[in-house]
């Protein structure tokens, strides 16, 4: 059962070969196990749990049960879950439980999906390592001395030690395919709008966009059905008609251009993932698709412009947490500005108050023209490529992260080594398009890598073809950690 | 050599929405603290704005009001205004910066001076803050949010009024637009729903514009008026005094009529503005623009010509249409009633109900009498029954007290017009046979005396006789 297939534990629960309350009752007794070990959850509320897969128990005897109805899966804590602790990794929200549900909860619980737990996360998703958190590192499940990446590492490990058959994550620059990559699993970046914003706590609201991590493409395909859905409640959610994401899975892949882009197999990537990656578009070939050399001319300037937005916006974001109506207030103060200081100096960790305080600098006057106004323009370029790119293929294809995971604390002292670690996942984030990453092999220190893809907007469904055709022909993302 | 004064006013109207410029929750005033409050309004953590179409209807409406189509921008865009305070959630403002809503239009005004255009900047649609209550806590404020995230349409005007005069005359104007004519705003400036920020400055005829102060939150048009003198005085002593004006935001003090520093200019925050990346650009179509067109309130105007075309005096109608509501009453109470009634039906109207609605304090449509009664009322003066004198006097402020119909006023209190000639006869002949005197005196020429008889027979019938039958009788028998 923990290493099954959501297909296969739809089956096994509606021909009724296990309940909804046992298979949750498996995984939070995996939870109890392991989570000390690898620090993927910082919420597990057993009760709430299982009484959550009582009801869904009820919805399968009565066969009403839809395809996710009794799978447990965990959320990033980034979700507000009503009722639930939503801390989004921070001492700022220690003591927030939220008083509503985020669309995407609300689209799991309609479905019957049981909730599992809030998973551990780099504080406010300013990460790439899940070294962040208040509630401290996540380790990666291959190796704990090793981090599982970020800022989705606990959505990761969790499914990594087989402690959560499903999870959520969001992606403002590579926060859900670079720990799927890291923690040798699939993860889904869907095209900006697609997934409601609604009740996931801002970082970059221009590039956060929520999405499935799971074991395999055919996984993520159910929970994007899920999960996928226009939303009044945030105005850049898209009115997109409903679609069966599964629907292209078993398409041949004769005639798909693969688009390789010759910027991100430069200076940078390191030789086990540049061979891994290298041997997965041969694979790609002998399915049949057609390998097309293209360039992505700007995707150099996409990490400075992304550390300019991406900051700028939070700054704004992040404001909101004053001490004044929920989460973090100092103790002691002497006056309104004294309060506000204390409280966002204790609330905030290192990284968030850099973030805050780039994002300041570049908003401040005379610096907008200078550095907001231009990374916008970048951003436009960026997009731009991509438009050139999609006209000679039909997907883009590469590394995802230019590494394997790292040790937790390596990259911790030097920001600028951290943030490169996005430097191929970042352009869609920019250009708001689909991507998504799936394991292809294993690099230094027996560790995973992922295999970048990249759609046009709303083609993930042809991303999960060429990932699920992949994936039939190799059994990298059956590996799993040994010895756990 | 004389002063010039430069004065431009920013006005914030709170636009009539039942909820708010970006979230469902009521804009009701009055309530309780933090009932009117949502997730957005409170800015929990994962909440996310809705720009409200009513608000950016009427914002349109207004833009259609002041200049037409072209002011208004098919393209705006939110912006986020950035600082610290608690009544603020988010930490910051939604509001427009670089693209505004409404661009350009003008404003026409009318002082001793004559008719004037005062131009507009720009109007653009924003969010209020909460408010701080300060009193009431004892080492602690606290934060009511009903008002957090109101829409308001913030109007800019550029420095074109050069006395209070001219910038009450605006202010006044603006309001009319707005509350009467387009109807965005309820116009209810005790609850702060009409607001006034205004930049004074002082110059030499023809020398550059001199350094402003602005006077924020002025929420009356006298307070407005006190404000701009009292600030253009000062500037001017300082001034003559070889002073210089610091650029600074002061405010007006009604206790003590004067105004005060708030903040120099170096204290100013750097608001940061950036375009609102939870909010795409604000698209208004031709379709759009053409629909609200449509919608569009009749023009105070069209209706004043209507009701002179009812035969009303251009006077009486301008009265008539100095409100939409006073406008839509007697439109409809006027249509439908005969020519010679309607006259005297504009009469109540502007007369006895309009005083009694004053001293009640209540809007026409509070009214006490309704347009049916005025009706029933004006047809029995017509047909005779009782006469315009006591139905003005005694039977219009009788229903007003809810003694009931014009027939049983009447009836109870015996109102019913004398129209019998052999009654008013006997009348006049013992008021001719009682005042020898002004008898004497009318038919030595002094007509005065006539009036002077006439009232002594409507006295002694109780102002029941029907005045036409009087004057015709007493003049008979007068001549005779």
């Amino acid at each position: 059962m923990l290493n099954a297939s959501l297909k296969e534990l739809s089956t096994a629960l509606t021909q009724k070969k296990i309940s909804s309350a046992e298979l949750t009752k498996l995984f939070l007794d995996r939870i109890s196990k392991l989570n000390g070990a690898f620090n993927a959850f910082i919420t597990v509320d057993a009760e709430k749990s299982l009484a959550q897969a009582r009801v869904a128990d009820e919805r399968i005897a009565k066969g009403a049960a839809l395809p996710l109805t009794g799978i447990p899966a965990a959320h990033k804590d980034i979700f507000a879950t009503k009722g639930w602790l939503t801390t989004c990794g921070s001492k700022m929200l220690g003591n927030f439980v939220s008083p509503y549900d985020a669309h995407v909860i609300e689209r799991f619980n309609a479905a019957g999906a049981v909730i599992l737990g809030k998973t551990n996360m780099d504080e406010f998703a300013m990460g790439s390592s899940s070294e962040t958190s208040f509630y401290g590192s996540v380790k990666n499940p291959w190796n704990p001395d090793f981090v599982p990446g970020g800022s989705s590492g606990g959505s990761a490990a969790a499914i990594a030690a087989r402690m959560a058959p499903a999870a959520t994550g969001t992606d403002t620059g590579g926060s859900i395919r670079q720990p799927a990559a890291l923690s040798g699993l699939s993860g889904l970046k869907p095209t900006y709008g697609l997934v409601s914003r609604y009740g996931m706590v801002a970082f970059a609201s221009s590039l956060d966009q929520g999405g499935p991590m799971a074991k395999s493409a055919e996984d993520l395909a159910m929970l994007l059905n899920v999960m996928a859905g226009f939303d009044a409640r945030d105005s850049t959610s898209i009115e997109h008609p409903a679609e069966n994401y599964a629907r292209d899975l078993d398409k041949p892949l004769s005639g798909l251009r693969i688009g390789v882009p010759k910027e991100h197999f430069g200076e940078g990537l390191s030789a086990d993932v540049g061979k891994s990656v290298e041997t997965a578009l041969k694979e790609l070939e002998r399915l049949g698709a057609k390998r097309v050399s293209i360039s992505l001319p700007n995707s150099g300037l996409s990490v400075p412009a992304y550390y300019v937005i991406a900051p700028a916006e939070a700054s704004s974001n992040l404001s909101r947490f004053d001490g004044v109506r929920y989460g973090h207030r100092a103790k002691e103060y002497r006056d309104l500005a004294d309060m506000y200081r204390k409280t966002r100096a204790e609330g905030f960790g290192a990284e968030v108050r850099r973030r805050i305080l780039i994002g300041t600098y570049v908003l401040s006057h005379g610096y907008y023209d200078a550095y907001y106004l231009k990374a916008q323009k970048i951003r436009r370029l960026i997009a731009d490529d991509f438009v050139e790119a999609f006209k000679r293929c039909d997907v883009v294809i590469g590394p995802t992260s230019p590494t394997v995971a790292f040790k937790i604390g390596a990259k911790a002292a030097d920001p600028v080594q951290m943030y490169l670690n996005d430097i191929y996942t970042i352009p869609a984030n920019l250009a708001g398009l689909p991507g998504m990453s799936i394991p292809c092999g294993f690099g230094a220190n027996s560790l995973p890598v992922g295999l970048h893809i990249v759609g046009e907007y709303f083609a993930e469904a042809k991303m999960l073809n060429v990932a699920h055709q992949y994936q039939l022909a190799t059994d990298w993302h059956r590996r799993e950690p040994a010895g756990i | 050599m004389p002063w010039e004064i430069v004065i431009g006013l920013e006005t914030h109207a709170q636009l009539s929405t039942a909820s708010k410029m970006f979230s469902g929750a009521s804009t009701a005033f009055g309530k309780p603290p933090n009932t009117q409050a949502s997730a957005v309004d409170i800015a929990l953590p994962g909440a996310l704005p809705v720009a409200n179409r009513g608000a950016v209807e009427r914002a349109i409406r207004f833009g259609l009001a002041v200049g037409g189509e072209k002011m208004i921008n098919r393209r705006s865009v939110f912006a986020r205004k950035n600082y610290f305070y608690p009544d603020l959630p988010k930490g910051y403002q939604i509001s427009q910066y670089e693209l505004p809503i409404v661009k350009g239009g003008e404003i026409r005004i009318l002082t001793k001076s004559g008719e004037k255009a005062i131009r507009l900047t720009r109007a653009h649609l924003e969010e209020d803050a909460g408010k701080s209550l300060h009193e009431d806590f004892q080492d602690m404020s606290g934060i009511d949010l009903n008002r957090a995230g109101t829409p308001l349409l913030e109007i800019v005007s550029e420095p074109d009024m050069g006395s209070a005069e001219e910038a009450v005359a605006y202010a006044k104007a603006l309001y009319f637009i707005i509350v009467e004519e387009i109807e965005i705003c309820d116009g209810n400036m005790q609850e702060g729903s009409f607001r006034c920020d205004a930049n004074v400055s002082v110059r030499r005829p023809g020398a550059p514009l001199g350094t402003r102060a602005e006077i924020k939150n002025l929420n009356s048009f006298r307070f407005l008026e006190r404000a701009i003198e009292f600030e253009a005085k000062r500037q001017i002593e300082i001034l003559e005094d070889g002073g210089r004006i610091v650029q600074e935001t002061r405010l007006y003090d009604s206790d003590k009529d004067e105004t005060r520093s708030l903040r120099i200019k170096e204290e100013a925050h750097d608001y940061r503005y950036f375009p609102d990346p939870d909010l795409p650009p604000l698209v208004v179509t031709e379709e759009w623009i053409g629909k609200i067109k449509k919608s569009m309130p009749e023009s105070l105007r069209v209706r004043r010509d209507r009701i002179v075309e009812l035969g009303l005096s251009i006077q009486q109608a301008n009265q008539l249409t100095a409100s939409r509501n006073t406008s839509t009453v007697a439109l409809s109470l006027l249509a439908d009633a005969p020519p010679k009634e309607r006259a005297m039906l504009a009469n109540w109207l502007l007369g006895p109900l309009s005083a009694k609605l004053n001293e009640e304090n209540l809007d026409i449509r509070q009214s006490k009498v309704s347009s049916d009664q005025l009706k029933a009322l004006s047809r029995r003066v017509s047909d005779g029954t009782v006469s315009s004198s006591s139905a003005t006097t005694v039977i219009l402020p009788a229903m007003w007290s809810g003694e009931g119909s014009p027939d049983e006023i009447i009836e109870k209190r015996g109102l019913r017009q004398l129209s019998d000639a052999g009654a008013i006869e006997k009348i006049v002949d013992q008021v001719l046979a009682a005042n020898a005197k002004q008898v004497e005196d009318y038919r030595a020429g002094k007509e005065k005396a006539f009036n002077s008889l006439v009232g002594q027979v409507m006295k002694a019938t109780q102002g029941k006789a029907n005045p036409a039958q009087v004057n015709e009788i007493l003049k008979r028998k007068l001549a005779g």
